[in-house]
């Protein structure tokens, strides 16, 4: 491990200036610390029709200055609409893009500059995920004990046949599917349990973070608390760290330890499950919570929510959320605001700022 | 007089191997205006029930036997003509994706005058002015500008408007909505079904509402009926069947839903799947999941028994009152 971090350091010292959490000690650290993660997508019409129609370049900020700790053991779940950014948050913190600006640091290293040196590799095995879709995400032609074993083939960490087929019997087991399964094809199972096996999948390279992306949307309710309590068992006998990107707060709500709510690739508010639940601060906030449909006050009207998430392309100034506020005054519509701290809840929102709300 | 009645209602898809029963003698009613809902997980017969109701079903598939009455009078067997006048006119759709029931090539205005004149005597310019109305009633703003957009120029949550401004134009007395929540964000979704429940009560319009969220039946139904393998296991009243459930599979699914103000270590899990329409067992079909099974639920299926304020197939309530829920604890 020594070597990586050498090998990490000096990549770091040559590519990129030494943000000043580098210089925190490892062993308090959170496992990860996102500093103003950014990404921006390039969405601009093709160069001959920009030159032709003199379009300007269009720049979609999907993710846009996104920052939180995650503690060892401890699940953070964002939340949000469509196109808020969740997905992609997920997918800059696996390496699945490059950050546009900001960084990750994963156990006190920075991660971006370590997944493209070869010892990155090592890296890559401590953060694993799972995606939305069990239908989309295991190969069809794969039966499921190579869909498990291949991580651990392509990572060398098991090479011998019968200790990587033992293996790939414990993990089925440890995701309440029989070692008997592992023959079949994807199409012979439930929704459910294909899910299982991407979840087997992932804990395939022994990793300490589990990005999980919507892991149960795609699931009816009796299999989703199925799939939730195993992640749960886990987390417990494996001391997993997640992050949970869901846009349903009663599943946030179930799992989480700490919430985020984003709102057009910026966080809002940052808190505590309980305290964010209890007393939500940003009006965002308090708009999903109401939304949410109550099930045992039946037949109660509930307050209409106004308005949409606007454009990404073309973001209103200010807060992003002035437009559909029932608290916004002109300097929403100019400043926008940055998260600050307010005992112990980090909120996005001038109105809080100033004791408005 | 109930405005829909459907009589032991069986579908079958038969195929080379024999014939799948996806709907197994499915018996509830619609009293005019009133909004029934329709809850069950992936598989359990919903959406069937819903497009046989409005005679799309795809074939194979076919109404094997049973009735379906609207007004008292059949519409399962009517030629497709004929039904084509129904669909629209007396039972209007809205389906989950209001991208694919649009029409991508056609302006909205075409698609609502297109409607209207279909079914209504009203020429170009009054079906012209009623669409503009409808969109307006559906919350659409600068109506008079937006009927002449196409579908790509609205958002989810205006396409869905729109849909519902399709199923209302001809004043149908039902509408089926099929998952008409399901493709959009929680604050549209609360939009929406704000919409659906005071634009149908202002028309005196019943809804049978096709969802698998719990919450959103909840919140819009005055009752609702719970499916389970190609059959109802519980229907009444909406708030009896989520508080005091009396088939063991209600409250099982009532406790798998993580809640808001409880906190839990693990949810409740209800053990298995949902069986393969090849493999249902003999009895209630439930049996093999069930926490409460005995003998006779393996052996003879369950009628829908009166269970307190509500219809239950469940053996339970054969010998003995309501017992409450052992499971949800």
């Amino acid at each position: 491990m020594s070597t990586i971090e050498k090998a990490v350091q000096a990549h770091t010292e040559r590519n990129a200036p030494p943000s000043p959490v580098d210089a925190a000690s490892a062993n308090t650290a959170p496992l990860v610390r996102a500093t103003d993660l950014a990404k921006t997508f390039d969405v601009s019409a093709p160069w001959l029709n920009r030159v032709l129609e003199r379009q300007p370049r269009q720049l979609l900020r999907a993710v846009d200055g996104v920052s939180f700790d995650i503690t060892r053991g401890e699940t953070l779940a964002l939340v949000g609409e469509s196109g808020c950014g969740k997905s992609t948050v997920a997918r800059l913190l696996v390496g699945l893009y490059e950050p546009t600006r900001g960084g990750f640091e994963f156990d006190g290293q920075d991660a971006h500059a370590a997944f493209k040196t070869p010892q990155g590799r090592q890296l890559r095995r401590r953060i694993q995920m799972i995606f939305q879709d069990p239908y989309a995400s295991l190969n069809p032609r794969w039966i499921v004990q190579d869909i498990i074993a291949e991580p651990l083939r392509e990572h060398a960490i098991e090479t011998d046949p019968d200790a990587l087929s033992a293996r790939v019997d414990d993990l089925l087991r440890s995701v309440g599917l029989s070692p008997q399964d592992r023959v079949k094809y994807p199409h012979q199972f439930s929704g459910g349990q294909r899910q299982r096996i991407s979840i087997a999948r992932a804990l395939a390279t022994q990793p300490e973070f589990l990005v999980c992306d919507e892991p149960t949307s795609a699931l009816d309710v009796s299999v989703q608390a199925q799939v939730l309590n195993i992640m749960k068992d886990l987390q417990r006998q494996q001391g997993l760290t997640y992050l949970f990107i869901s846009h349903n707060l009663a599943v946030v709500r179930h799992v989480s330890d700490q919430v985020g709510v984003m709102y057009l690739g910026r966080l809002v508010e940052l808190a505590p499950k309980h305290t964010l639940f209890d007393s939500p601060r940003h009006p965002y906030t308090r708009m999903l919570l109401d939304a949410i449909p109550k099930m045992h006050d039946t037949g109660r009207a509930r307050t209409p929510v106004n308005g949409e998430v606007p454009n990404p392309l073309n973001p209103p100034a200010g807060c992003a959320f002035n437009p559909r506020c029932p608290h916004a005054n002109n300097r929403c519509r100019d400043e926008r605001p940055v998260l600050q701290s307010f005992a112990g809840v980090r909120v996005a929102c001038h109105a809080v700022e100033e004791g408005r709300i | 007089m109930s405005l829909l009645e459907v009589k032991n209602l069986v579908v079958e898809f038969p195929n080379r191997r024999g014939t799948l029963r996806a709907l197994d003698d499915i018996s509830f009613s619609i009293a005019p205006g009133e909004i029934l809902g329709v809850v069950g997980e992936s598989g359990a017969g919903k959406s069937l029930t819903g497009a046989s109701i409005i005679g799309l079903l795809e074939p194979p598939g076919r109404v094997a036997s049973g009735q379906i009455l609207l007004h008292g009078q059949r519409i399962d067997n009517l030629p497709y003509e004929e039904m084509r006048k129904v669909r629209g006119r007396k039972i209007g759709a809205i389906f989950q994706d209001p991208l694919t029931s649009l029409n991508p090539l056609y302006s909205v205005g075409r698609q609502l005058i297109e409607t209207i004149t279909t079914h209504l005597p009203l020429n170009q310019a009054e079906a012209r002015k009623r669409a503009i109305d409808l969109l307006k009633d559906t919350g659409i703003p600068a109506a008079e500008q937006r009927i002449d957009h196409f579908p790509h120029q609205f958002s989810g949550g205006m396409r869905q408007r729109v849909v519902i401004a399709l199923a209302l134009a001809a004043e149908p007395q039902l509408i089926v909505a099929d998952e008409p929540t399901t493709a959009l964000d929680v604050s549209i979704q609360a939009q929406i079904i704000t919409l659906l429940k005071t634009i149908c009560k202002d028309r005196g319009a019943a809804v049978m509402l096709i969802t698998h969220d719990m919450g959103v039946i909840a919140e819009t139904c005055d009752r609702v009926a719970v499916m389970y393998a190609g059959r109802i296991a519980e229907i009444g009243p909406v708030h009896e069947v989520i508080n005091h459930p009396a088939h063991p599979y209600t409250a099982g699914l009532m406790a798998c839903i993580p809640d808001m103000s409880v906190d839990r270590e693990r949810l409740h899990q209800i053990d298995g799947a949902m069986p393969r329409l090849n493999a249902i067992p003999t009895g209630c079909a439930y049996n093999p999941r069930c926490e409460q099974v005995f003998d006779r639920c393996r052996e003879e299926r369950p009628d829908l028994l009166d269970a307190g304020a509500t219809r239950a197939a469940c053996w339970l309530h054969a010998q003995r009152p309501v017992k409450a829920s052992g499971v949800a604890a």
